[in-house]
Formats: structure tokens, C-alpha cells, sequence
């Protein structure tokens, strides 16, 4: 087998104290008990090489914690971590040595140059003296600082400090990458190139990214996890996860009122939403179970919206606009983050 | 790995302006104290000499010299170690030495030696000034290195137990001012011990716990020139007590709390 893990997460949990005031965490209490808030509930996965695992959830959910824990910033209150076999609280400087970590805030030294800073972390790193140069070199092209080598932290762009605490984390070229949120405050040109980033860096590693961009990690990963309230909803593959979307919106905007009983009869569309003079018509497709099913939906989805045409022209209502929208990981996500339903209509695939 | 992040910290001690600042303005008070004691060492050097066993420029220039350098050092050092561990937990940069293949034991004795090689800095530039006397007169050599020994080691205590205090809170300025109660208490708890001691005068039982324990105590035999292997234990447990204290206490950052 190639697919070798190199995370192993086994039923980690990480509590804290409530009563006490000014809690260390970000998180917002996720269900208390006894005194004690659950920020990470029981969590169990694993990861694999060459996997681009993204990690979402809403805010306070435990993705930074959770991140935090894998990389030895926190102790976990109970559970099991192992990083390439080995466990993380028995070796932790082995373990630690294949991670490259970027917290939600990058972990900067302001008043250094970019280069004088990179080679601290790949010292840091236990890079040899004579790869330290090749190293850092190598992590400036990679993040596209190789022109801000002499500049000091401070004075770059947020973005370009972003890049930076990226490139600290692929200095070493450790097998796994762990970014928290690393298209934070990048324009868009740069999360492109970032984003391309990671999935270079997916060929070769395992990289572990959380994000509240759902498109972004619908580019990027293979695999996707919700987290909400410190539980795990949703660990799936994309290609799992867009099977089971089966509902796909149509927006049409039209002139005239249009009588949306005579929409809703239509074959196919199960909901109409009224926003004036649009509309936003819900479609329900046959659930796909292959992957070459794939075009059928398509199919049915083409035959859908002439119909919602023909019947516009009949009624001579104005259309002048109309598209589709393709349910997004978006939806999943909310629906999965406000209500635990899926997770009972089986969409929790392991 | 220790040696890197002690440079480290040395560095970036340089690429502020604060240590620069710290290094000019304890030179400029000591120098102050230097020339108006040996002003007044001028003044009264005829009347001494005539005295059997008079005491010399070491003891009436250089011990005081540098007992007024230790307490300037008092209220400094906090200064300095307040950024060790709570700037970078403010700063949150503290993470990149957690995920980073390093041992807390690594971290503490890195930031601890690089602070305490801005010290040995410190007291080089602080010894030129009476090894300048050299030039002029006789000085009591034995006298001067004990001293100088005697604050290194004053200063080594100073800067664990405020290494101790950077890694309790997040503020620097918290860190600072605490450790600055701490080493003053510890400074002054010989008072409390000396007043009791007077009453305690018949009892033979030797010397007062609080007198022990304060750190003036041990430096003044050193000042004068007796070196004593008990003071240098006190000075060493006290180094080791506050940064096996830190230690774990950056353990248990991690921890759930």
C-alpha cells in the first residue's frame, strides 16, 4: 500500500475550565459540563500522504484547537495523537520534526528581515548548516518572496506576512503541513497562487488546511471534515460530498409578476423563493451514486430550465435572465453546522 | 539548539532600542556614582592614610560602586526579562518555538543564557570602570573579581526568577513589575530577619531563616572580599529553583486549564 498515514487522531477531546474568567482559548464554549466547556469532542481521523485534507467549520467550532493539538501547542485532555506512527506526547521532538505548522496568526519575529528569519526557523528546524541556504531559498520561490529576502517583517503587506509564515512552515519540507486559515488577508491573485501552493505541496505531503472559504477548499482538497461545537459532522471525500448534492438552484428574473403556482407544478422543481421581481427555483435531480451519473443530472437539470423558458415565453412574463446554480459545499455546510439532520440522513461517510 | 535560540534572543535584544537604551542609561548612572565616590575618596585619602588599617579604594569606591550597580540592576533586569515568554505569547509567536523540534527545557535555557549574555555584557562595560583605576593606583584585585563575581551571580538570580515571572502572564508590563516586587522582597527580607534577630540576640541558635534568605545578604560578604562556596550554592539553587520553575510552568501552557 502507498497510502501511508501520517495523522492519526485517535478520540481526542480537549476541555476547559469555564468558571475560571478570561479563558486562554479562542473558542467559544462548545457545550459545557461540570464546570467545563468542550472547545474538542471526541475527534477521530486520520490522514494520509499526498492527502489536501480541509478542515471547516464555523467560528469557535475547534478548528484551531484541534490544529493546536496536532502540533504540540496544546495537550489534549484525553485521546491519542500519532504523527507518522508516533505518538505525540511520548516523542514529541520525533513527531514535531515532521510537521510544519502555520497558526491562525503567523508566528513572527517583526523586527527581522525575511531571510534572517527564515534561516532562524529552518535552524530551528534542525536543518544542516549546509542545506540551510538551499532551504530557504527554496521556501522564498515557493512562496514567491525570493525579491523580499532583505525586507524587514514589519514593514511588508499582511499578505506577503502571510506568505511568510508559510514559507516557516514548508521550510523543513515536512512530510505533513498544517495551515490554519493561510488565505487570510490575501488578495486575490495571491490565494490563487497560494492555493496552487498547496496543491503542489498535496503531490508530496499531506497538507491539513482549514479555512472558512468553502470554494477554496472545494478547489483544493481531496477531503473534507466539518467541525462544529468540537464534533466531527462530515468527514468526506469531494468527490462523496457532490454526489450527495442533490438539489441545484435555478435564478431567473423576469418584467412581469409571475404566477408561481403554475411554476411549482413544473416537473422537477420542488420550492420557488420570491425576491421581487426574482426567483429562485429549487430543482431536485436524481441522486447520482456513480460518478458517471454525473451528466444525467446534467441532462435533467438542461430539461428543467427549458421548460421554466418555454412556460416564461407562453406566459409572456419578460424573462431575461436565467441561470444555475450549482448547491455548493456551502449549503452542505450550513445545514450540517445548524442542524445535525444530515449527519442522521447518512451523509456521514467514513 | 539552546546556543541558537540564546543568540537569537541576544539579537533581537539589539534590534531594539531598548537594550541600548538599558546599556546607556545604567552607564551614565553608574559612571555618576563612580566619579562622585572617587571625588569624595580624594577628599578624605589624606586624613585615612594616617590610620592603621585604613581601608582602601577597593573598599570605599569599587564595593559600593558595584552594590549601587546591583540595585540599578534591580529595578533593569525586569525590564529586559518581561519580554521573554510573555512578548511572544502577546505576540503569539511563542508557537514556532512549540512546533519546532525543541524541548521546553531548550527553550527556557536558550532565552535564559541569551539574556544573561546581555548581562556578562553589562557587567564588562560596568568593570571598566574601576579596572580604569588600575591606571592610577593599586587596587585590590582578589576584592574586585570577587565582587564581580559576587554580581554576576546577583544578576544570574535576577534574571531567572523574572524569566520566572515572564512565562506567568501574557502582559509584559505585569511580568515586569512583579518580578520587580519579587527581587526587591527578596532584596529587603533580611530587614524583617534583623529586627527579630536583635531580639533573638541570646538565643545562640546561629543565623535567621529570612536573613538567609535574602539575596543582599549573600552579596555583601562578597562586596568585601570573602568568598564563601555557601553563597554560591544559594546563588545556583536560586538559579535553578526559578528556571526548573519555568519550565514546567511553559508545560503547563499546553495543558487544559
Amino acid at each position: 500500500m502507498d497510502s501511508e498515514v501520517l495523522i492519526e487522531v485517535n478520540q481526542l477531546s480537549r476541555h476547559y475550565r469555564t468558571s475560571k474568567r478570561g479563558s486562554k482559548h479562542d473558542n467559544k464554549h462548545s457545550g459545557s459540563r461540570d464546570g467545563y466547556a468542550i472547545a474538542v469532542d471526541n475527534i477521530s481521523f486520520t490522514l494520509q500522504r499526498g492527502e489536501v485534507l480541509g478542515f471547516l467549520g464555523p467560528n469557535g467550532a475547534g478548528k484551531s484547537t484541534t490544529m493546536q493539538m496536532l502540533t504540540g501547542n496544546l495537550a489534549p485532555t484525553h485521546g491519542s495523537i500519532k504523527i507518522a506512527g508516533m505518538d505525540l506526547m511520548d516523542n514529541p521532538i520525533e513527531a514535531k520534526a515532521k510537521i510544519g505548522y502555520l497558526p491562525d496568526t503567523p508566528p513572527l519575529y517583526k523586527e527581522l528581515s525575511v531571510d534572517e528569519y527564515l534561516i532562524y526557523c529552518a535552524q530551528l528546524n534542525r536543518i544542516s548548516k549546509g542545506a540551510i541556504k538551499s532551504a530557504v531559498n527554496m521556501a522564498k520561490e515557493r512562496c514567491g518572496l525570493t525579491e523580499h529576502g532583505r525586507r524587514v517583517i514589519n514593514n511588508l503587506s499582511k499578505g506577503y506576512q502571510q506568505r511568510v509564515g508559510i514559507a516557516q512552515a514548508i521550510i523543513h519540507s515536512p512530510d505533513i503541513v498544517i495551515l490554519d486559515e493561510p488565505t487570510v488577508g490575501l488578495d486575490p491573485i495571491q490565494m490563487i497562487e497560494i492555493r496552487k501552493l498547496i496543491k503542489e505541496l498535496g503531490e508530496s505531503h499531506s497538507v491539513m488546511i482549514s479555512s472558512h472559504i468553502l470554494p477554496e477548499i472545494q478547489t483544493i482538497c481531496n477531503n473534507v471534515q466539518i467541525i462544529n461545537q468540537g464534533k466531527l459532522v462530515l468527514n468526506a471525500s469531494i468527490e462523496q460530498l457532490t454526489q450527495h448534492m442533490q438539489t441545484q438552484n435555478l435564478h431567473i428574473s423576469c418584467t412581469q409578476l409571475i404566477d408561481i403556482h403554475k411554476m411549482t407544478v413544473l416537473e422537477g422543481i420542488s420550492e420557488v423563493k420570491q425576491d421581487n421581481n426574482h426567483f429562485i427555483l429549487t430543482c431536485t435531480l436524481p441522486a447520482a451514486e456513480e460518478h458517471d451519473e454525473e451528466h444525467e443530472r446534467e441532462a435533467a437539470m438542461i430539461k428543467t430550465a427549458r421548460q421554466v423558458i418555454e412556460l416564461a415565453n407562453q406566459q409572456q412574463w419578460g424573462l431575461y435572465e436565467i441561470f444555475s446554480e450549482k448547491q455548493s459545499l456551502e449549503s452542505v455546510f450550513m445545514s450540517l453546522t445548524t442542524s445535525d439532520l444530515l449527519l442522521k440522513q447518512g451523509l456521514n461517510i467514513d | 539548539m539552546i546556543r541558537l535560540i540564546a543568540l537569537r534572543e541576544l539579537k533581537n535584544l539589539f534590534l531594539s532600542p531598548l537594550a541600548w537604551a538599558i546599556l546607556a542609561v545604567t552607564q551614565i548612572i553608574l559612571c555618576y556614582q563612580f566619579l562622585s565616590q572617587l571625588e569624595t575618596y580624594m577628599q578624605v585619602q589624606e586624613k585615612l592614610s594616617v590610620l592603621e588599617k585604613s581601608p582602601g579604594i577597593t573598599d570605599l569606591v569599587i564595593a559600593p560602586l558595584l552594590g549601587g550597580a546591583a540595585i540599578v540592576l534591580l529595578i533593569i533586569v525586569p525590564l529586559l526579562t518581561m519580554r521573554l515568554i510573555s512578548e511572544e505569547q502577546k505576540n503569539q509567536t511563542l508557537s514556532l518555538l512549540f512546533s519546532a523540534p525543541v524541548s521546553m527545557t531548550e527553550i527556557i535555557l536558550g532565552k535564559y543564557l541569551g539574556i544573561l549574555g546581555f548581562l556578562l555584557i553589562l557587567i564588562a562595560m560596568i568593570a571598566l570602570m574601576p579596572l580604569s583605576l588600575i591606571l592610577g593606583t593599586a587596587i585590590d584585585l582578589g576584592q574586585l573579581f570577587s565582587a564581580l563575581l559576587g554580581l554576576t551571580l546577583v544578576l544570574a538570580s535576577f534574571a531567572a526568577a523574572g524569566l520566572y515571572m515572564s512565562t506567568l502572564t501574557k502582559q509584559p508590563a505585569i511580568a515586569a513589575i512583579s518580578s520587580f516586587g519579587l527581587l526587591l522582597f527578596l532584596w529587603i527580607i533580611n530587614w524583617a530577619g534583623s529586627s527579630v534577630e536583635a531580639e533573638l540576640a541570646t538565643n545562640q541558635n546561629g543565623e535567621n531563616v529570612l536573613t538567609w534568605f535574602s539575596l543582599l545578604n549573600h552579596f555583601e560578604p562578597m562586596l568585601k572580599g570573602v568568598f564563601s562556596s555557601a553563597d554560591i550554592a544559594y546563588y545556583l539553587l536560586f538559579i535553578c529553583l526559578f528556571l526548573v520553575f519555568a519550565i514546567r510552568r511553559l508545560e503547563r501552557l499546553r495543558l487544559p486549564h
